[in-house]
């Protein structure tokens, strides 16, 4: 009976809360954030050997035909979904000269690996660079339980570097 | 003398008529040229107009190639939106429902088994309501076949629904896994050493284990997590078998299929992840009474009983290190059954070293003894395994390793082999 009434309870009080999205931050308070005024957008067509890049940071092509990215000066900012285990995680990757100024989760829709979010996680990023080809310099530990969002997380943060690249080599011609 | 140059002089110039003839000329040239000139200048104005009337032909014809460059370039970005909404769309609808699975086949050399099976088959099946209101399921196929006096069993693990009423909170109701220990959750082949479960997630947690109920879990902190769970309990099966089948906690699993519900159980779990590559956990169970109303059959009264497991995963770099503890406290009357049958316990250490993407060693040392209370034998069990995992794919591993299982007096050593995958 105890345990009935507990359950019951229990019930009733989630119910009465109110329901949200997982979205942590806006995309334009991430961009706000990043540049302070916000530069017009510009997009990167995945083509060729871009594409072929992309797969193989990924393991599959992305998800749309091009990305979009704002841009001052050597500083590029983008926003980039990628699945961990059946959800988009959607996550905005400031680079500036050759490394990642910060990382940020803005939007997580697993049912498992919300920890990716957090700063003592995220942090790992900051001054993050290549080493070998499309590799970071330095390891990114994990989160026991959150593996395949730790693995999303490392991915995009690899592809907007290399993305960075990309759009700074073609600035330069 | 001057005569006669004058007079010399006089018959070299021309004569009038010759003059006046010469000039005729000159002047028929000079109205030639002219004419010509004025022919030239207006050849060159009709030039210059026919220029001028190009270059607005060529100017108009810019600004409509611009026009049209424009115009395609908007086309094509109004397209490649189009078919990135598109996309992102079918994605959307698409990752609504969501398939997964993983599987694994075992080889085991073993003193006491030579065997080969496809241990697991799993699918997972998963669907998303909207924004904060999903399905998940896990339906398993163990050891290859199922059915009338076949080896295996046809077993569904998980089918609940997720509420997620806030960012950092959400319920379960349905049928799910216990939070308890590393591999009861996540148990994907690819995430752990060891071709077979360690015996003593297996024998005293023990994995894999679900129960039907309602389950609370989220984040108190940032990296400070919590379960609660209220949900159906375990069943011993008190009339039947030996004594040690009795009193097992493995063989009180009755999978939410048709169980009794006659007493119910709760769990609670703290998990801390604050730190990259750490985790620290403590979960507590509790059993209303593990025979589920049936103890007055065999003339005691109910058997309850509280399980404590502690574990702790500490990843650095290459290096890793796991620790698990668990120990059951169960009510004295269980000795009536088994004796020592009441404390249950095991734990292990496992050292690793994933050498780079590619190749992982493992050590692990554990003991296990599911009748503690007895003192009047040994009845502990102590194994070692040493091994090697190859990722051929971050998803696809190969598994190798040598274990040595000791028991009273008795041991079994050998190898096991095993490939797996999730998807």
């Amino acid at each position: 009976m105890r345990t009935r009434l507990i359950s019951l309870l229990l019930c009733t009080a989630v119910l009465a809360m109110p329901a949200s999205a997982a979205v942590y931050l806006e995309r334009d308070v991430f961009l706000q954030r990043a540049f302070g005024e916000v530069p017009r957008s510009q997009t990167l067509w995945l083509k060729g050997d871009i594409k072929q890049a992309v797969q193989d940071i990924l393991g599959h092509d992305y998800r749309s035909l091009r990305v979009r990215y704002w841009q001052h000066g050597d500083k590029t900012a983008w926003v980039l979904d990628e699945i961990g285990k059946e959800q988009p995680i959607t996550i905005g990757i400031v680079v500036a000269a050759d490394h990642i100024e910060q990382v940020q989760i803005l939007a997580f829709r697993e049912s498992r690996g919300w920890e990716v979010r957090h700063p003592f996680f995220t942090e790992q990023f900051q001054g993050a660079s290549f080493f070998q080809g499309t590799e970071l310099d330095r390891p990114i530990d994990g989160i026991s339980g959150a593996t395949l969002s730790v693995k999303a997380v490392t991915k995009v943060s690899r592809l907007a570097l290399y993305l960075h690249q990309r759009v700074l080599a073609a600035s330069a011609l | 003398m001057l005569l006669l140059t004058l007079t010399a002089h006089a018959e070299d110039t021309p004569s009038v008529e010759a003059l006046w003839q010469m000039l005729q000329e000159q002047q028929a040239q000079i109205s030639s040229l002219k004419t010509a000139l004025a022919e030239n200048q207006r050849r060159l104005e009709d030039a210059q107009r026919r220029l001028s009337s190009r270059q607005t032909q060529m100017d108009t014809n810019l600004k409509s190639t611009q026009s049209d460059v424009i115009s395609a370039v908007e086309m094509v970005d109004a397209t490649a939106d189009a078919v990135d909404a598109l996309l992102l769309q079918s994605e959307r609808t698409a990752s609504r429902t969501n398939i997964g699975g993983y599987g694994e086949l075992h080889i085991n050399q073993l003193d006491n088994k030579d065997e080969i099976d496809f241990h697991r088959f799993v699918l997972f099946f998963s669907h998303r309501f909207s924004d904060n209101l999903s399905f998940h399921s896990e339906l398993e196929l163990e050891h290859s076949i199922a059915g009338d006096g076949q080896v295996g069993e046809i077993e569904l693990e998980q089918a609940y629904v997720q509420y997620d009423y806030s960012d950092s909170h959400r319920l379960r109701a349905g049928l799910f896994l216990m939070p308890v220990g590393f591999l009861n959750e996540t148990h994907e082949p690819n995430t752990f050493y060891g071709v077979e479960r360690n015996n003593i997630e297996k024998e005293i947690i023990p994995t894999t284990w679900w129960e039907g109920g309602l389950a609370l879990e989220g984040e108190l902190a940032p990296g400070v997590n919590y379960d609660l769970a209220f949900h159906s309990g375990l069943k011993l099966d008190t009339a039947n078998g030996s004594a040690s089948k009795r009193t097992s906690i493995r063989s009180g699993r009755k999978k939410v299929g048709e169980a009794p519900a006659e007493s119910w159980a709760a769990t609670s779990r703290v998990r801390y992840t604050g730190v990259p590559g750490l985790r620290l956990s403590l979960a507590l169970q509790h059993q209303q009474d593990l025979t589920q109303g049936d103890a007055d059959n065999i003339g005691i009264g109910g058997i309850s009983a509280n399980l404590m497991v502690a574990d702790l995963d500490y990843q650095r770099g290459g290096l890793g290190f796991r620790a698990l503890y668990g120990r059951w406290f169960i009510d004295n009357e269980i000795n009536t059954l088994n004796p020592g049958a009441d404390e249950q316990y095991g734990w292990y250490l496992e050292p690793s070293y994933r050498i780079n993407e590619d190749f992982g060693l493992f050590f692990r040392y554990g003991e296990y003894d599911k009748t503690a209370g007895n003192v009047a034998g040994n009845t502990e069990v102590e194994q070692w395994d040493l091994g090697l995992n190859y990722w051929l794919h971050e998803n696809v591993v190969f598994k190798l390793d040598f274990m040595s299982q000791d028991t009273a007096g008795a041991s079994v050593d050998g190898f096991n082999l095993g490939v797996g995958y999730n998807f």
